[in-house]
């Protein structure tokens, strides 16, 4: 199911050095976006998307009875072709901002647009979908706004949609999953749009959205994943998501998804992945996960090894997603003595100090789960050691970066406490300080001090 | 990175979870300088641990949105009829018999043959139209419920629903739902109450033109999809001009309740009734 969504996504004609060298531009200028925090900004998404295709389309400002004139003949034209060009133009100058207040200005405008999306025919509520697509990506919160009061009806709508046929209809849940994200992302989006958005009867649709199953669609997911994640982050009102089931069933999408790894349909899939790590990575943090934590609660062991399955395929496909697998991880194995018992008890040491040397962020991320695993006594630290653990340790030791540094003698100290017939200890070498590479959630220290410590030890 | 064989075994095995060792700490553990303690972490929107990601995410849309902007491809396939029993309608595309068969027959009541979008919506109009308990009881009680799942507010009639949904769910003014048929031409039960619709697909039809397809003006709104604007009605006469009449004649026509018989001249039963 992954594939076939993949393979149309190449654009054609373009040598693969030439791909390569076009990504690397676009990703540099998102990374610059998002650190200057306009990655939440549609019109990025917009001019670059318009630049790839050469501008296929210009953006025409449309006056009200121009927009009226599409309008009408799009909903009373007699020829099918004359209905879709109407809404092709309509979608043309709505890329236009000014079109875009003109359109949520003129009355009934929405009404006749949500009206067509949910049209008999497929090529016009297509198009329709496109025209909201286009009105989604604007800045303006008066257009964001505008939009929003379609969102329930047409989930009362689109809800009953069976994903059995591979048809428009999953063309226009993608579409409504996308244009609800980027609502979700807006500036006001904490204030305004999720709480209407939790009050409604949304949530559960999403969430059926996301169950598992021959009924699951990639694309579909994909988005309302993202949904989920927008809104979970923001912390509005998780207690609410984790009634409505939200940990359950990102847990067995979860599963689901180290499923179809393990059968190699895995094209695309790090785009659900991700969200998916979120949501539960940060609905873990709930005091309300302790208690209707589902089987995750119970420290179901499927999960730990399906993560592992997909940390291992992120090392393959997408090295960038590991320090958010590790994050989950860590948020699994921090305070659970199951969870840890299973690492131990399925062999997962080993494999997690595999994942050392890939960079630093994850290397610090993988020392604090094994600091999960240590501090929880000498039971723990008897299975960690004899084993590859010190060795690996000591290695790490001659890295250069302080937060490596920092978390292997943390782990170290632990190692020599609770398991002190380890005194085979090589010369530490004095480490260089240096202040490279990003910290996920420490400052920079002197590790001296502990190193004297962990020596004094022996 | 190696994975240990048994890793996949466990995976499609039943849920379990390990028996925790114990967890015996010495208070030394957190001593200074050491101060690791295990917990959770939380981060929230903006927090630069998700800017990997959310490049991808990005790089991702910017894909499909070169591919939303193209105009699509659709194959064409040679000229094929829509098998249920009744329906005529022509596809000459995969996707649009597809749309077709969704739309018109997946959830389409067995007595009058109207299509719904949903299984919830096809299961309040039987309740309300096929359901003579329902009529008895909706003269005594609020019995018309509110079409958004998940609210539980009832009503006395279809009219006073439709004001709440509009006002209160912010449906379209012209949205509806099981409009009952009041233009010339339609056909009615001899007893008062919901009119027996002429189905669109019993009438059949040509083209890609599903919605209100039949020789009727009032046919439009036999495709009880809670909104066809009202102005659909016209657009659906304009095309009927334009329509060849090479029809089976339609089986499902029937005056009065339960008699099915077809006729001759489709186009002359409007002057007669």
């Amino acid at each position: 199911m992954w594939n076939r969504r993949q393979g149309r996504l190449r654009p054609a004609g373009c040598g693969v050095e030439e791909l390569r060298r076009r990504r690397r531009e676009r990703e540099a200028a998102l990374r610059k976006a998002r650190r200057e925090q306009q990655l939440v900004s549609k019109r990025l998404l917009r001019e670059d998307a318009l630049e790839e295709t050469g501008g296929g389309g210009v953006a025409t400002i449309l006056g009200e009875a121009e927009i009226q004139q599409f309008l009408q003949l799009a909903q009373r034209g007699t020829e099918e072709k004359e209905r879709e060009k109407a809404l092709v133009s309509l979608r043309r100058g709505l890329q236009h901002p000014e079109t875009q207040q003109t359109f949520i200005r003129l009355e009934g405008s929405m009404r006749t647009l949500v009206g067509l999306l949910t049209s008999n025919q497929a090529l016009l509520q297509l198009e329709a979908a496109r025209c909201l697509h286009e009105l989604s990506h604007s800045e303006q919160p008066a257009v964001a706004e505008a939009c929003l009061p379609a969102t329930s009806y047409l989930l009362t709508y689109l809800s009953g949609h069976s994903s059995d046929f591979i048809s428009p209809h999953m063309a226009v849940l993608e579409a409504l999953g996308y244009a609800l994200s980027q609502l979700l992302q807006a500036r006001e989006a904490p204030e305004k749009i999720i709480p209407s958005v939790l009050g409604s009867t949304l949530p559960q649709h999403m969430l059926q959205l996301l169950q598992p199953g021959p009924k699951l669609s990639p694309g579909v997911a994909v988005e309302f994943a993202w949904c989920l994640h927008y809104i979970i982050c923001s912390q509005v009102n998780n207690v609410l998501l984790i009634t409505h089931g939200a940990l359950s069933t990102l847990e067995l999408l979860l599963l689901d998804l180290a499923g179809a790894v393990q059968r190699t349909e895995d094209a695309g899939l790090e785009l659900l992945a991700c969200p998916v790590l979120r949501g539960l990575s940060n609905l873990l943090t709930e005091a309300a996960a302790e208690d209707v934590g589902g089987q995750m609660q119970f420290g179901d062991e499927r999960v730990v090894a399906a993560l592992f399955i997909l940390l291992q395929f992120f090392l393959r496909k997408q090295s960038s997603l590991l320090p958010e697998g590790l994050w989950l991880l860590n948020n699994l194995t921090a305070n659970s003595p199951s969870f840890c018992t299973s690492l131990l008890s399925l062999d997962l040491i080993e494999p997690l100090l595999q994942l050392l040397p890939v960079s630093n962020v994850v290397g610090v991320l993988v020392l604090t789960v094994l600091c999960n695993v240590a501090e929880k006594g000498p039971a723990y630290c008897q299975q960690l050691w004899p084993g590859p653990l010190l060795h690996s340790l000591l290695d790490i030791l001659a890295f250069s970066d302080i937060e490596v540094v920092d978390q292997s003698l943390e782990l170290l100290q632990l190692l020599f406490l609770y398991r002190p017939e380890v005194c085979f200890l090589p010369r530490l070498p004095r480490p260089s300080c240096s202040n490279q590479g990003y910290r996920p959630w420490r400052s920079v220290r002197q590790p001296s001090s502990r190193i004297v410590c962990v020596l004094s030890r022996r | 990175m190696q994975l240990p064989p048994a890793l996949r075994a466990r995976l499609v095995g039943g849920p379990g979870a390990a028996e925790p060792l114990p967890v015996v700490r010495d208070p030394a553990a957190g001593r200074a300088p050491f101060r690791f303690v295990a917990r959770k972490v939380r981060f929230p929107r903006e927090h630069e641990f998700f800017e990997d990601g959310d490049v991808q995410r990005h790089l991702y849309l910017q894909d499909v949105l070169t591919q939303v902007a193209e105009e699509p491809q659709r194959s064409r396939v040679p000229e094929f009829t829509c098998q249920v029993a009744g329906c005529c309608q022509v596809f000459d595309t995969l996707e649009g018999y597809e749309h077709h068969y969704h739309t018109r027959h997946r959830h389409a009541c067995s007595f009058c043959k109207r299509a719904f979008p949903s299984a919830h919506l096809l299961d309040t109009h039987i309740l309300e139209w096929h359901d003579a308990l329902f009529q008895i009881l909706s003269e005594r009680q609020d019995m018309y419920q509110c079409l958004v799942e998940g609210c539980t507010e009832k009503f006395k009639t279809s009219s006073a629903r439709k004001d709440h949904m509009v006002r209160l769910h912010l449906y379209p003014a012209d949205f509806w739902f099981d409009k009952p048929r009041k233009s010339r031409g339609c056909v009615r039960l001899a007893t008062p109450g919901p009119c027996v619709p002429l189905s669109a697909e019993a009438l059949g039809g040509g083209g890609e033109q599903s919605e209100g397809d039949a020789m009727e003006v009032c046919a439009a709104e036999d495709v009880a999809i809670p909104w066809g604007a009202p102005s659909e009605s016209r657009a659906v006469a304009a095309r009927m001009e334009k329509r060849t009449y090479s029809r089976r004649i339609p089986s499902t026509i029937c005056f009065g309740q339960g008699a099915a018989r077809g006729f001759k001249s489709t186009k002359k039963r409007d002057q007669r009734l």
